[in-house]
């Protein structure tokens, strides 16, 4: 592996660049799929019953007839819609969705990390990034002129900026323990012990934030079919409901890539078992937290949006802001 | 907020619930490839039975077309003649047809049979892609004469019958254009008789 990056590295960057890019887009794009036929079945195992297992062995095919299905559907754009937009805003969730792995590095040899580019601010990048999400929800339901998508993307904004916040205050604790803001200098910070142990209050506002900005159950309101039949994408169908569908799971990918870098060491081995190479850790801890949101799926009913407002403001900053002024002296006081 | 803490413990309860849920037994029936055993008299798709000397039992009564609760059930009696008897009472059934989209699998026609006649066996898949291929007739409902005599309700062991497959390739060569107009002539012809014809 480290020969290969070695080639790699002699490559003109823009080369490097676009051969790394296309390699992730396929892992990840793999990835979605199957997190989603992971999703349908272990819910389904949670309800007693077996998930797709009509296509292929095991319904391993599931994800490419599912695909496959969503190609053929017909894209319709509603009379009352604002064409441009409507038509645009899938793809704004899908690009933000996909650009994040620009930065994440997902292990480290001895030529340096495995990431397309190594950003020195790179949790800024993702703070930043993943705040435009926000953009293709809103537009999107706001674009497609109709009452039910209208309150979705009102509410997706109005949770993710809430939830923002104490996810932001999470980070900055993990930030002063470690003294930098590149990905690879934190997840180097934790060879020792993992930032999920002194940051535990952190780690479970980080999970609980997480949850609410990927729009997930019990914090999906933004969807809540039983209220909004599909909230902000109710008007979507064919390939652009799907470009929202993949941004969604990327999503859930991309904050479990986070949670795994910033709390649970990345690719550090835990109890010293380094005959794993590193990479595999970081893809089974990545694959945990994956588990975790679809057993919170099948769990937990959806929370009252203004229970979720209340928490939010209420509960989870004022926690988020003392974990931190505590972090803070603690590191102060201890030099 | 002791409140709010027991709300924490509630959800880790429930989600220890749905952890153990996953590894129980699941009562999932994967139906085409395995079937479920119903009970011996399941009421399924009817069927006409034959004497051992391959000779219709059904003499043409109409005793369960009259029974039937859905008018499901339409027989044109016809006479036997002496070179060609059908059946060993005076009468036979000319066209004897059951209109499985109406029929409430109730067996009332298996009990109002004087000759255990028609039965209802426990056949279930009657799927089909045409309204008019639910009406069955005789093609479909009498037992081929190769096939044995078909069974009463009270001598059948149970479960599924092995020839399942038998009638699904009976059933590919019924003209449903057919099966519509014999209905319909068949349902004319009785009101006719009934003298309830405007
Ligand atoms: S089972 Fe009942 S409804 Fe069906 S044909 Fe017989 S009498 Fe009629
Ligand atoms: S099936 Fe039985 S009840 Fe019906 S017409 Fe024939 S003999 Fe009579």
């Amino acid at each position: 592996m480290d020969s290969a990056l070695a080639v790699l590295n002699a490559a003109p960057l823009w080369l490097v660049v676009t051969i790394k890019s296309a390699l992730l887009l396929l892992v990840v794009v793999t990835t979605f799929a199957y997190a989603m036929l992971a999703e349908r079945k272990v819910m389904g195992w949670m309800q007693l019953r077996p998930g797709p297992n009509r296509v292929g062995p095991w319904g391993l095919m599931q994800p490419a007839s599912d695909a496959a299905k969503l190609i053929l559907k017909e894209d319709l754009t509603p009379s009352t819609a604002d064409p441009l937009i409507y038509k645009l805003a899938p793809f704004i969730s899908l690009l933000t969705a996909f650009s994040v792995y620009a930065i994440i590095p997902f292990g480290a040899g001895s030529q340096g990390t495995w990431a397309i580019g190594n950003v020195d601010a790179g949790i800024l990048f993702l703070m930043a990034i993943s705040s435009l999400g926000v953009y293709g929800i809103s537009l999107g339901g706001w674009a497609s002129g109709s009452k039910y998508p209208l309150l979705g993307s009102v509410r997706a904004t109005a949770q993710m900026i809430s939830y923002e916040l104490a996810m932001s205050l999470s980070f900055i604790g993990v930030l002063i323990l470690a003294g930098t803001t590149s990905l690879d200098g934190i997840v180097s910070a934790q060879a020792r012990l993992w930032f999920c142990i002194p940051q535990a209050v952190g780690f479970v506002i980080y999970v609980i934030t997480a949850v609410a900005e990927t729009n997930r159950t019990p914090f999906d309101l933004v969807e809540a079919e039983t209220e909004l039949v599909g909230g902000f994408h109710t008007e979507y169908s064919g390939l652009r409901f799907g470009s929202f569908f993949i941004a969604e799971y990327v999503n859930m990918l991309t904050v479990s890539c986070i949670a795994t870098l910033l709390f649970l060491g990345g690719w550090n081995a835990p109890f010293g078992l380094t005959m794993v190479p590193g990479v595999l850790w970081f893809v089974a801890k990545v694959a945990t937290f994956m588990f975790f949101y679809i057993w919170l799926r099948a769990t937990l009913p959806r929370l009252r949006y203004d229970r979720l407002m209340a928490f939010g403001w209420k509960v989870l900053l004022p926690v988020a802001t003392l974990n931190l002024i505590v972090t803070a002296v603690v590191v102060a006081v201890r030099g | 907020m002791r409140k709010r803490l027991f709300n924490v413990g509630a959800i880790l309860q429930g989600l220890s619930i749905t952890f153990g849920f996953m590894f129980k037994k699941r009562p999932t029936i994967e139906y085409p490839s395995v079937k479920k055993q119903h009970a011996p008299r399941f009421h399924g798709l009817h069927e006409l039975r034959r004497y051992g000397d391959a000779k219709e039992r059904c003499i043409g009564c109409e005793l369960c077309s009259s029974a039937c609760p859905a008018n499901a059930i339409t027989v044109i009696g016809a006479e036997n003649t002496p070179e060609d008897r059908k059946s060993p009472g005076e009468r036979y059934a000319a066209r004897y047809e059951i209109d499985e989209l109406r029929c409430i699998f109730c067996g009332l026609c298996e009990e109002a049979c004087p000759t255990d006649a028609i039965v209802l066996t426990p056949r279930f898949e009657m799927a089909d892609y045409r309204r008019g291929s639910f009406i069955y007739s005789k093609d479909r409902l009498l037992v081929p004469p190769d096939a044995g005599v078909g069974a009463a309700p009270d001598d059948r062991p149970g479960g599924i019958p092995s020839d399942l497959g038998r009638v699904a390739e009976i059933k590919s060569t019924t003209d449903v254009e057919e099966g519509y107009s014999a209905t319909h002539r068949g349902e004319i012809l009785k009101t006719e008789r009934r003298g309830l014809a405007g």
